[in-house]
């Protein structure tokens, strides 16, 4: 179990010294979508139009906060759970989106994808979005404002704690983990 | 007859919403220092850590726990002795809701099931509500809250098992239900079943299971040994703190039964098992 501290955005040298367990902390700037975010994203990608942000090398969390108070950059902004984006994932994955941000289990076409154009599937601590919300020093919304919560926002993060659930291996955290401590 | 004033009410729920989802409750975060102290796996370790500074960062910034603040659950006592001046006991659930969570800063969570939009517009900043009234003897108003994940609740399940299947076929579900949700739904978990009464009425239960205190027994002591049976297996599983493995993957099993009598249909067993996730946020107010 290795840590590392990346910034974004990041090559295919970055996540291939990944595995699954090692600690990263992100730097840099993020992309935050959901599912209604992604499906859009994935239509421009089809009709080969242009995406609201550069692709290559990104990382995406999927993440949709609480209001700022005034005063206040962002709200709560844990991660939310991974699979409603799985439909939509190895699209992007594909057109070079090298990290994702949530929380649980990921497909099989999701750990195939991160494996075939090297990419890295990051769990951060579902819940804990008073303390994810430090580790974010800007936000601005830049596509689909009128989704709210689920509107695409490029934040900037300094040491973002993540934890590596699927690298480019096809290895596992959740299964792994899961087998380690398991009493029969 | 005693007179409650629409006002105090719509204040008491607004209040009860804005600190219960910025303040992890003394229950929930005793469980979690308990969990720590438990816990085998290093990296589950570490989640736990950090949930417990996550509760501490909350309470002093007044930021939610979660950015899912939830839909708003409730289940309410009215005293039959109790009359509600200056409007309706609904209307001031709303009311109290909609300005708990706009004013609060929450997450607006409530959308159309089709079409996907948002309701605050439509019905109200994360209305409607849930809720559940319940008419009792008395002079009081007793109303429960909890600000209820998606995440949790994605991974519940109900379903009616065959008569004979019994408390082995209730023990095996609940299992399988923890066991396929896995770290989607943000261990470690409380886990509230409901057994018996209707199809519907299991389901209801599994959620109001979900207000108890951890720590607190069940008052029937063949459940109580029954839900420390389900949660030593339970955490034989390896999920672990965020599913990353570990040894702490249920905080409590807790089980309510349709009264009186534990009552079922002959042909039937409903069995429903509901979710809760480490932030579980969950208050009574006694007005």
């Amino acid at each position: 179990m290795a840590e590392y501290r990346l910034r974004t955005p990041l090559s295919d040298e970055d996540v291939t010294k990944l595995k699954a367990g090692d600690i990263v902390y992100l730097s840099g700037t993020l992309y935050t979508a959901r599912d209604a975010a992604h499906k859009r994203l994935v239509e421009l990608i089809e009709k080969g139009q242009e995406l609201p942000f550069e692709l290559k090398g990104a990382v995406i969390y999927y993440v949709g906060p609480t209001p700022p108070k005034p005063g206040e950059v962002i709200g709560s902004a844990g991660p939310t759970t991974s699979y409603r984006m799985d439909s939509y994932a190895p699209t992007l994955i594909e057109h070079g989106l090298k990290g994702m941000i949530g929380k649980g289990k990921r497909n099989d076409a999701v750990k195939e994808a991160c494996k075939k154009y090297k990419a890295v599937y990051f769990g951060a601590v579902g819940g804990a979005g008073a303390l994810l919300a430090k580790r974010i020093k800007d936000a601005e919304v830049i596509a689909y404002p009128e989704l709210g919560p689920e509107a695409v926002r490029r934040i900037e993060v300094e040491d973002f704690p993540v934890v590596v659930v699927n690298d480019t291996y096809g290895n596992d955290l959740y299964e792994e983990g899961r087998k380690q401590w398991a009493k029969a | 007859m005693r007179t409650i004033a629409y006002e105090e009410i719509v204040k008491a729920i607004r209040d009860t919403i804005i600190y219960s989802t910025t303040h992890l409750s003394e229950d929930m975060h005793r469980a979690l220092q308990e969990a720590l102290e438990k816990e085998e796996s290093p990296v589950s370790r570490a989640v736990l850590e950090q949930l417990l500074e996550n509760a501490e960062i909350a309470a002093s910034e007044n930021k939610p726990l979660c950015q899912d603040t939830g839909l708003a659950i409730f289940f309410v006592k009215v005293g039959e002795e109790v009359k509600i001046e200056g409007g309706s006991l609904k209307d001031a659930i709303f009311e109290g809701t909609r300005k708990g969570y706009e004013e609060g800063y929450l997450r607006a969570s409530t959308c159309d099931c089709f079409t996907r939009a948002n309701l605050k517009d439509k019905v109200g900043y994360n209305l409607p509500p849930v809720i559940y009234f319940d008419i009792v003897p008395g002079d009081k108003l007793e109303i429960e809250f909890a600000a209820k994940g998606g995440g949790s609740e994605n991974g519940s399940r109900a379903r009616v098992l065959a008569p004979a299947q019994g408390k082995e076929g209730i023990k095996e579900f609940v299992k399988q239900v923890v066991s396929d949700a896995g770290p989607n739904v943000c261990p470690p978990i409380v886990v509230g079943v409901g057994i018996g009464g209707s199809f519907d009425m299991a389901a209801v239960m599994s959620k109001h299971a979900l207000f108890r205190d951890i720590g607190t027994p069940n008052l029937d002591p063949e459940l109580d040994a029954f839900e420390k049976e389900i949660q030593e297996e339970l955490n034989k599983l390896g999920i672990g703190a965020m599913g990353m493995g570990g040894t702490q993957t249920v905080l409590a099993v807790h089980i309510e039964t349709y009264q009186p009598g534990r009552m079922c249909h002959i042909a039937s067993l409903p069995v429903s098992v509901n979710i809760q996730c480490h932030s579980s946020r969950h208050a009574h107010i006694t007005i």
